[in-house]
């Protein structure tokens, strides 16, 4: 009997079934469509654009002319070495200034905790371009700041490294790097604070009952742990900075100028397409080595 | 003798001082677009101060076009918050919720785009537009938002579906509550904090957006785009109010959410 009574039953049931297992798949659909046209297929286009050859009156065709690469690696080598060069130097600088003000919102700051958070994001609310425009003010020539250089000698030690010029901080290095260092601090300080927030206090007072001064405490309980945060932090960091052209563009000379300004000056100024195309591959080749090469090395695998 | 104390009064508060060091490096270029924007400057550039004035706050629509692109740049945010927190949140849910093929190659697709230079994909999705002979302007910028946003969205809605107790919807379920009356009433309620979050993401990194934008937007002219026109031919005090407005309001907003929030869990306790 019920063996009868179950019987057609069945192949509702499957029916069913097959449109559950179905549903992942509709939920994928939309964006991953989205993301395979207009984020993947761009780049199968651009690999193919960097392999053509031609000009803008007669048409591009694909030569698989590689040549391009090593001549536009050739020629604009200097300003990949400075983009590494400054984006590095800028993720250094987020981590030595974001890493006190992390443990201080996670540690410290009590019942100030939400209004300190605050003001770490309030600044993504204004225009980064204003924002980047106001160190133009900050770093005028013969303004406040650098004065104070200039009085306190700082200057002469950053001249005789080569960041700045004379009695100038704008156009120079160190203004590039300062508006970088700026402009990505938060993308470090709010990884920093999730991974800090997360340790257990009790590791501490632990620590602490075992003899180790805060300092050792520091080295080996803190820092290892907040390592998540400081993994995606640098990368968050260190990627944007790698291919910003803004702050080379507003704080920088002619000098100054990183890779990104060659492509985009490739693209829309001098219409050479294969040659921005190529530079292009090159950087995200670079860049994503680099990372992969990193999180290897970190051993922090699930950043997603 | 006496610097002992203050050398060990430096050293015990070294986290403090360095921390709030960091915080004025942060805020300072805001506190300098709110008083330049009460300046009156002789050229066209407003970076040195002449004399306080509040000409630029009587009248903030008195540049030419510069209104016209921050209604622009509103518009694309919307839409593009839209697009991407509804396709973001779709994918964040299958990701965690369900099993299915070809997980890795997705999970590479959504991480890529946070794990590329700005420029590259700035670069490479024009050559897809040139090649489709696709006009640049608004629909451009859009495509491109709701493609740069969507795996910020997928990110943190992920992390607050993953840490929903599964129990919750299966008590829903228990209670005789319909697939679509428990996504409705139970899911989408204790999502929603994530869903928020990707899209106030979403809408910053949209509005705020030059690289991409500035690649692909043809002759079409966004508020940073005009910013950074404006940086070349003279910078109006008008930007510094537009900023300093836009500032007073994102915290305005974010403080209000936030005594929300907290009201709402102090009226959970009791």
């Amino acid at each position: 009997m019920t063996a009868l009574a179950e019987a057609p039953a069945a192949p509702t049931v499957r029916k069913a079934s097959t449109r559950k297992r179905l549903v992942p798949y509709w939920l994928l659909l939309p964006g991953i469509l989205w993301l395979i046209v207009f984020f993947a297929l761009p780049m199968v286009y651009q690999a193919s654009t960097s392999v053509q050859t031609g000009s803008l009156e007669k048409g591009f065709q694909v030569t698989w002319h590689f040549q391009t690469y090593w001549d536009a690696f050739k020629e604009y080598y200097p300003q990949f070495i400075r983009s590494l060069l400054y984006a590095g130097t800028a993720t250094l600088l987020c981590l030595l200034l974001g890493y006190p003000l992390a443990y201080l919102i996670a540690f410290k700051a009590g019942r100030w905790r939400n209004i300190v958070l605050i003001l770490v994001i309030a600044p993504f609310f204004t225009s980064f371009l204003i924002r980047t425009l106001a160190w133009k003010t900050i770093l005028a020539d013969g303004g406040p700041v650098v004065h104070a250089l200039a009085t306190l000698h700082i200057l002469d030690v950053t001249n005789w490294l080569g960041w700045t010029e004379g009695s100038r901080v704008l156009a120079t290095p160190m203004a590039v790097v300062c508006g970088l260092t700026y402009n990505f601090l938060p993308f470090m300080i709010l990884p920093l604070y999730t991974s800090l927030e997360r340790i257990d206090s009790r590791l501490h007072e632990a620590a602490g009952d075992l003899y180790a001064t805060p300092a050792t405490t520091f080295r080996k309980v803190t820092f290892p742990l907040s390592m998540p945060g400081v993994v995606s932090g640098t990368l968050l960091t260190f990627i944007p900075a790698s291919g910003d052209y803004v702050n080379a563009e507003l704080l920088g000379s002619t000098d100054q100028k990183m890779v990104g300004n060659v492509i985009q000056s490739q693209f829309l100024r001098v219409l050479d397409y294969p040659t921005a195309a190529a530079l292009s591959f090159i950087l995200m080749a670079i860049v994503l080595i680099m990372v992969t090469v990193y999180i290897r090395r970190a051993g922090t695998e699930d950043l997603v | 003798m006496s610097l002992m104390p203050i050398l060990k009064w430096l050293r015990r508060n070294f986290v403090v001082i360095a921390g709030l060091a960091t915080l004025a490096y942060l805020i300072l270029p805001n506190v300098v677009v709110m008083v330049f924007s009460f300046n009156k400057p002789n050229g066209r550039f407003n970076y040195s101060w002449t004399r306080f004035s509040t000409d630029a706050w009587k009248d903030p629509c008195g540049v030419a076009d510069m209104c016209g692109s921050l209604s622009l740049s509103l518009q694309i945010a919307f839409w593009a918050t839209i697009g991407a927190t509804v396709l973001g949140t779709m994918i964040a849910f299958a990701l965690v919720r369900y099993r299915f093929r070809a997980r890795g190659a997705i999970n590479s697709l959504i991480f890529l785009p946070m794990a590329m230079p700005e420029v590259v994909m700035a670069a490479s999705l024009l050559t897809l537009f040139l090649n489709m002979g696709a006009q640049l302007g608004f629909w451009t910028i859009l495509i491109a938002h709701i493609m740069f946003c969507l795996s910020f969205v997928v990110t943190a809605v992920k992390a607050r579906v993953m840490s929903m107790d599964p129990r919750l919807e299966e008590a829903a379920r228990d209670l005789y509550a319909g697939p679509v009356q428990t996504f409705l009433r139970v899911t989408l309620p204790i999502a929603s904090p994530g869903i928020a979050a990707g899209a106030l993401l979403a809408f910053a990194l949209s509005f705020d957006d030059f690289i991409i934008t500035n690649f692909n937007a043809g002759s079409t002219v966004t508020f940073p785009m005009f910013v950074w026109g404006s940086a070349q031919r003279g910078t109006p005090v008008q930007i510094n109010v537009i900023g300093t407005a836009m500032f007073i309001v994102a915290v305005v907003v974010v403080t209000a959410g936030q005594f929300i929030a907290n009201r709402r869990k102090n009226s959970a306790k009791a």
